[in-house]
């Protein structure tokens, strides 16, 4: 592996490992681009996950201090853990399900197709789905999808089977095991699935795309990566004209270091990307970088989300297997009869036994709770996740009440659902409990969102530079070489599970950035 | 006699199950588990209780007996909590000694937090009084009324938190829920059963494809 100068100001630094950092690193290094990986977890691999849900979570899952605000459920019983994700090499791709689904023509245009909707802040993507087609190829053949490229679809597992049976008599169409980025037969050096059922806690057979194991040696067998683990950056610095200039981190010992950079990629997820912009406020922008907009760290989105879980008279055995391979979609388009925008799509999801007494109804006490876990071998479960609204006031701001390991202020993650994500969590509840009342199901049961995985928007792009920070590139309005390269840059949300978008753009980007800095132009 | 010291970090090793939809099926090895002394000089309580032997959790442990001493609570305390956690997630088929756990967890907590110590004394002591005396001995729905009725204080956010790890996040619980956990070390369940549902008809191949097993 590379090894660059602190001082050396010739490098691109990319701060985060995931799916969009984790790729623009290979895709940069691939073209002959010094890259500096900043990634503020440790290194993990197959062989060191834990298939244990409680000790794979503090071994994976982002646990600085976090505060909550809103009227959302979390901000009550989760008011610490506002998201799901991951500090750890390779982010929040270790813990992915692998869902990899394409957006849809019209999700790019939600201004346009849905037209003003009172307290969503609705805008047109600056990029079409034509313009993303050959990027959406490429992160396909990368990832290896199933049902994409002559790769076969994952073999159903029993809580496919359920929800198979369920939709088809409910009169469903759309119905099959997924375009997963998870192996369904040896490829790219890596191996098939197992069907071994811990998707969320790393998956170790090495089936499941994570940049962890395939961006991240990719880029390194170039010779062109320095990849830090355990590297915090608390702030991204900029020279007199205002062009990003340096980034400040933490190592593994609590030092601070500087370390400087010709062009800074953020890629921290829609948390703590925008909260790096905020933290990095000067006095020539005093209301943090690239936010001349105002909207860094407005238009927090979350996907609308939510689960049913059905038990039934006959075993189930939800946890066999791998836990997405499963899909409804004929719910996933924009169909403004059902009472409200956009769409959303039903997706097989198991818990093990200790999350599912944390997730199923947090708070929960009594007879009720009790006769679900007595079910579980019983239980079959989907998740719901559609397009939610963006709104301005959904936010991530500087909690200056709270300070996290390094004194910084924490973030504050504001949220407040939309009438339209009720109506379509509400819609989505009904039908996924019709799905698997068509099963035979003996109840249904609504679980609540848990903290989010899919966050989004904080950074958005847009044509215009005074509603929105960044370009169709990603590239900041206010400093040329400061990107945004992760979920933080999505207009809207869109219904799919968003890391084949992401990748998608992070592939897209790299092409712009080398294509700017062969002109010189960054 | 032979007794079982309580602890959440016991390594039991499940063996495998066979390729059906059966959660009543496969034995588990006994396993030799260092037994623990009484010591005379710690400790001020002591729960013990009894799993019913025949029972597909007995299999865990090498005897039927088990015993959790405590480092702060008293026996009558320890019984209030157990107690406790039964009314708040009641199962029929979990023995005393997963409740056990909970005291366990909860003892150790007060052990190393003052304030946590205090909250967890009073709380008892304070349920136990509006019991009249022993919480413990009160019927199953005096107690459920009388825990409704503390709801919003903090020793009944910490008792009913703990129980979320306490009671489902150990072996006993995984065996009686059927939920084998790590599957990695047997080679996942692509040769054991990740399909085997034979109540629903099989999906065709266009939306479940064979599995790969070259």
């Amino acid at each position: 592996m590379a090894k660059f100068d602190f001082n050396d100001d010739s490098a691109v630094v990319i701060i985060g490992s995931g799916a969009g950092g984790g790729t623009l690193a290979n895709e940069l290094c691939q073209k002959g681009i010094k890259v500096i990986v900043l990634e503020a977890g440790s290194l993990q691999s197959p062989n060191t996950f834990i298939n244990d849900e409680w000790k794979s979570f503090g071994q994976l899952a982002w646990l600085d201090a976090r505060t909550t605000s809103g009227s959302w459920r979390i901000a009550k019983d989760f008011a610490g853990l506002p998201a799901w994700i991951c500090k750890t090499v390779g982010g929040s791709t270790t813990h992915w399900a692998g869902a990899s689904i394409r957006f849809q023509e019209h999700e790019f245009k939600v201004r346009t197709h849905y037209g003003q909707i009172d307290g969503a802040n609705l805008m047109d993507w600056p990029l079409t789905l034509q313009e993303l087609e050959p990027w959406y190829a490429k992160a396909e053949d990368k990832m290896g999808v199933t049902r994409t490229n002559g790769i076969p679809g994952l073999p159903g597992n029993n809580n496919f089977k359920v929800m198979y049976a369920g939709a088809k008599k409910l009169g469903y169409k759309e119905v099959h095991t997924g375009n997963m980025a998870i192996n369904s037969q040896p490829r790219h050096n890596r191996g098939r699935c197992m069907q071994l059922g811990f998707c969320f806690q790393g998956c170790k057979s090495g089936a499941k795309w994570s940049t962890l194991y395939t961006e991240l040696p990719a880029a390194e067998s170039t010779g062109n990566l320095d990849l830090r683990p355990e590297s915090h950056v608390v702030r991204i610095e900029h020279d007199d004209a205002g062009k990003a200039s340096a980034v400040i981190y933490h190592d593994k010992s609590g030092k601070q270091i500087r370390q400087k950079a010709r062009i800074v990629c953020v890629a921290g997820n829609s948390i703590e990307t925008p909260r790096l912009l905020l933290l990095s406020a000067s006095n020539m922008f005093k209301d943090g970088l690239a936010n001349s907009s105002g909207q860094v760290g407005r238009n927090y989105m979350r996907h609308m989300t939510g689960s049913v879980y059905a038990a039934f008279k006959e075993p189930v055995h939800m946890y066999r297997g791998t836990t997405m391979a499963g899909i409804i979609q004929d719910e996933a388009g924009h169909n403004p009869k059902r009472g409200f925008a956009g769409g959303y799509e039903m997706e097989t999801l198991s818990l093990g036994v200790p999350f599912m007494a944390a997730f199923l109804d947090p708070g929960a006490w009594g007879e009720e709770f009790s006769w679900w876990m007595d079910r579980y071998a019983y239980t079959a479960g989907m998740w719901l996740v559609g397009e939610d609204m963006p709104r301005e006031t959904n936010r991530v701001t500087l909690n200056d009440k709270v300070k996290d390991q390094y004194g910084n202020p924490v973030p504050n993650v504001h949220f407040d659902d939309h009438p339209n994500d009720i109506a379509m969590r509400n819609h989505a509840f009904a039908q996924g409990e019709k799905v698997y009342k068509a099963a035979g199901a003996v109840k249904t049961f609504r679980t609540p969102p848990y903290p989010s995985t899919h966050n989004l928007g904080t950074c958005r792009m847009g044509a215009d530079r005074s509603s929105s920070v960044c370009n169709k590139y990603g590239q900041t309005h206010d400093i040329a070489n400061l990107f945004i390269s992760d979920g933080s840059q999505f207009t809207t949300g869109g219904a799919e599970n968003p890391t084949l978008t992401i990748v998608s753009l992070a592939i897209r980007q790299a092409d712009y950035i080398s294509k700017q800095m062969s002109a010189r132009a960054i | 006699m032979r007794t079982i010291p309580i602890a959440t970090d016991l390594t039991i090793t499940l063996v495998d199950e066979s390729n059906d939809c059966s959660t009543e099926n496969g034995e588990v090895p006994k396993l030799d588990i260092p037994l623990t002394r009484r010591s005379l000089l710690r400790g001020s309580g002591l729960l013990m209780g009894t799993i019913a032997a025949g029972s597909s959790l007995a299999l865990l442990a090498p005897s039927t007996v088990w015993a959790l001493e405590l480092k702060i609570l008293t026996s009558a305390q320890g019984e209030t909590l157990l107690k406790m956690g039964r009314t708040l997630y009641p199962h029929k088929r979990l023995p005393d000694a997963v409740y056990a756990i909970l005291v366990k967890d909860l003892d150790a907590k007060a052990a190393g937090d003052q304030s946590a110590a205090k909250i967890l004394k009073e709380g008892i002591d304070s349920l136990d009084k509006a019991a009249g005396g022993t919480f413990s001995k009160l019927s199953e729905k005096k107690r459920k009324e009388l825990i409704k009725g503390i709801e919003t204080q903090p020793f009944f956010a910490m008792v009913r938190g703990q129980c979320i790890t306490s009671l489902y996040d150990n072996d006993m619980a995984y065996k009686t829920f059927g939920y084998p956990g790590s599957a990695w070390e047997k080679g996942g369940y692509i040769t054991r059963g990740f399909q085997d549902l034979k109540w629903l008809p099989a999906p065709p191949a266009s939306a479940s494809p064979a599995p790969y097993l070259g």
